[in-house]
């Protein structure tokens, strides 16, 4: 019998590594594309900005890049004749870039542990939710970037009210999705469990947490991304050090290539910390068939 | 006599889905017995109430009306000493098949090391040794059914619930698990109530077949002994002389309450006897 077995494996096995090599090559090809695209929009961007009128507005990749180098090299570059404006390098992104992250990182916990103990509080107490449902769609719904100023008020200038902001960005969409999560937990795997004699510690450990589990793991994608908006909004809105701070100086003196640097560095350090969520839940998620 | 489970006189009635004060009765007047260590199927049209009827001796669903006895003791709260093979994937997918199989033994407080080695000892036995440590989607439906039956099995249980456990199967997989099955019971022979709508899995594999009729208001309405010599293939004993007898028997009780149902399908009330189910 045991050879029925395995023969009923292999079936799926050949299916998983049939399907790898033509993905692979279609990907390939993509990335050379993209790359392409890319390299268009910014000879695009670069043709454009050589008018001095239009680069004022859309500043010029090239100086963005100079900028972006002067942050993170604390080294100066005398000018030379392919490089007129020398690189007058500061190293100075590292103090406000780690403040940004520190604020992002901080949020994004406290954001996922708030959401999920109220997701399951909620989802495990009908009369709870019942009671609070209409304050927290209420909640939900209110524009919360304009909590920014009250928090600035409770918690001042410094790191925590930019935490707070963005904990009400990250905590919502973790809440939602554990809440629902909890919800539809199969009520077979739940009769089950309790046939097997599990009590309500068990349920909690044994299934409630696992299932939500991978709930908020569907979540951390969006809220990550949440969590790093929600601190540079409120740097933005206020504080002394961030990279929100320093975008908020360059636009005061209309400086577009330092904006632009700021976007930038943003955007690498939003897409790596979304890589340690892929990477993470890959990891935390074995037990999942691979959907991609 | 003393019997491994009695249901007596159940009644089951449920808040009817149309709303206001009608009510749906899905099982009327029910009674049914099993001796310990007999193999008793339920056969019945679909929809008609068998799953209600089996979550009445597991002690998840509370009846209206009657009594529920384990080993002669009123049933109060989940039959502690019946395990339930459900229908559905009961599995949990973020473990094993191995930690899977141990969760009752956990639940139980049992050891890591003990807990291991007994899953580990009816993985074998369900001839999944080697998938110890595949998660559930890696497993076929087969493998998947074999895991659920050492789940159930590994806690000992003294009562068998089994609702259509197999029904999802391909034929040849369904005789496998279904000679698996007859083969592990007839080692340690412990009270089975199996829910199937399957006429010869019924015959094949029980000591006793009882007939349900078409819901609503579902009640036996025929018992059969199953005489055939065990132990049994159920493959080949379809072709056994006493076995067609025997089917030809309980499928007339049978036929008219499929037909029944059938009937009704076109009905509204009949879509509500789907969802109780």
């Amino acid at each position: 019998m045991s050879e029925t077995v395995s023969s009923r494996a292999q079936p799926g096995a050949d299916l998983q590594v049939a399907n790898r090599p033509g993905r692979t090559v279609v990907s390939r090809r993509l990335w050379v594309w993209q790359l392409l695209l890319a390299l268009l929009t910014i000879g695009v961007w670069s043709w454009a900005a050589r008018d001095q009128q239009w680069a004022f507005f859309l500043g010029q990749p090239e100086a963005v890049l100079i900028r972006i180098v002067e942050w993170f090299m604390p080294v100066t570059v005398e000018p030379t004749a392919w490089l007129p404006s020398g690189i007058h390098g500061t190293g100075e992104i590292y103090v406000h870039l780690s403040v940004t992250l520190l604020e992002t990182v901080l949020a994004f916990v406290i954001g996922t542990s708030l959401g999920l103990v109220a997701g399951l509080w909620l989802a495990l107490s009908p009369l709870t939710s019942a009671l609070l449902d209409p304050y927290i769609k209420a909640l939900n719904s209110m524009p919360r970037v304009i909590l920014a100023p009250i928090f600035g008020l409770w918690f001042g200038l410094g790191i925590w009210s930019k935490v707070a902001l963005a904990v009400t960005l990250v905590f919502f969409v973790v809440f939602f999705n554990v809440y629902q999560g909890i919800r539809e937990v199969s009520p077979v795997i739940l009769a089950n469990a309790r046939m097997l004699g599990a009590n309500a510690s068990n349920l909690l450990k044994t299934v409630y947490l696992p299932s939500a589990t991978s709930w908020v793991f569907s979540s951390l994608h969006s809220s990550v991304g949440l969590a790093f908006v929600g601190a540079v909004v409120g740097e933005y809105l206020g504080s002394a050090r961030g990279v929100g701070y320093l975008i908020l100086q360059a636009e005061g003196t209309f400086d577009v290539n330092t904006v632009f640097a700021g976007i930038v560095v943003l955007t690498v350090c939003a897409l790596l910390l979304d890589s340690v969520v892929g990477r993470l839940e890959r990891r935390l998620m074995r037990w999942q068939p691979q959907v991609r | 006599m003393s019997f491994a489970l009695e249901l007596d006189h159940i009644t089951c009635e449920f808040a009817s889905n149309s709303g206001g004060d009608a009510v749906y009765t899905a099982v009327k007047d029910a009674t049914l017995q099993i001796r310990s260590g007999e193999f008793v199927s339920v056969v019945g049209p679909t929809g008609c109430g068998k799953s209600t009827l089996l979550n009445v001796a597991a002690g998840l669903l509370k009846p209206s009306l009657g009594e529920v006895r384990v080993f002669g003791t009123p049933l109060q709260g989940l039959n502690k000493r019946a395990g339930y093979m459900f229908q559905t994937e009961a599995l949990l997918p973020w473990r094993t098949a191995l930690e899977n199989v141990l969760l009752g033994l956990e639940y139980r407080g049992v050891s890591k090391p003990e807990a291991t080695s007994q899953a580990m000892d009816w993985l074998s036995k369900v001839g999944l040794s080697k998938f110890a440590h595949s998660y559930i989607h890696q497993l076929s439906g087969g493998m998947r059914k074999r895991v659920a039956l050492a789940q159930t099995l590994v806690l000992n249980p003294d009562i068998i619930l089994m609702d259509e456990p197999f029904s999802a199967l391909d034929i040849q997989t369904r005789q496998l698990m279904e000679n698996e099955v007859l083969e592990i019971w007839s080692r340690q022979r412990k009270a089975v109530l199996f829910i199937t709508h399957d006429l010869d899995e019924a015959i094949a594999m029980s000591d006793r077949v009882i007939v349900l009729s078409a819901g609503p208001a579902t009640h036996p309405i025929g018992e059969f002994e199953i005489g055939l010599a065990r132990p049994r293939n159920v493959a080949e004993i379809r072709h056994d002389r006493d076995y067609t007898r025997l089917h030809e028997q309980i499928w007339e009780v049978l036929r008219d309450e499929v037909l029944k149902s059938y009937q009704q399908l076109s009905h509204p009330l009949s879509l509500e006897a789907l969802s109780h189910e």
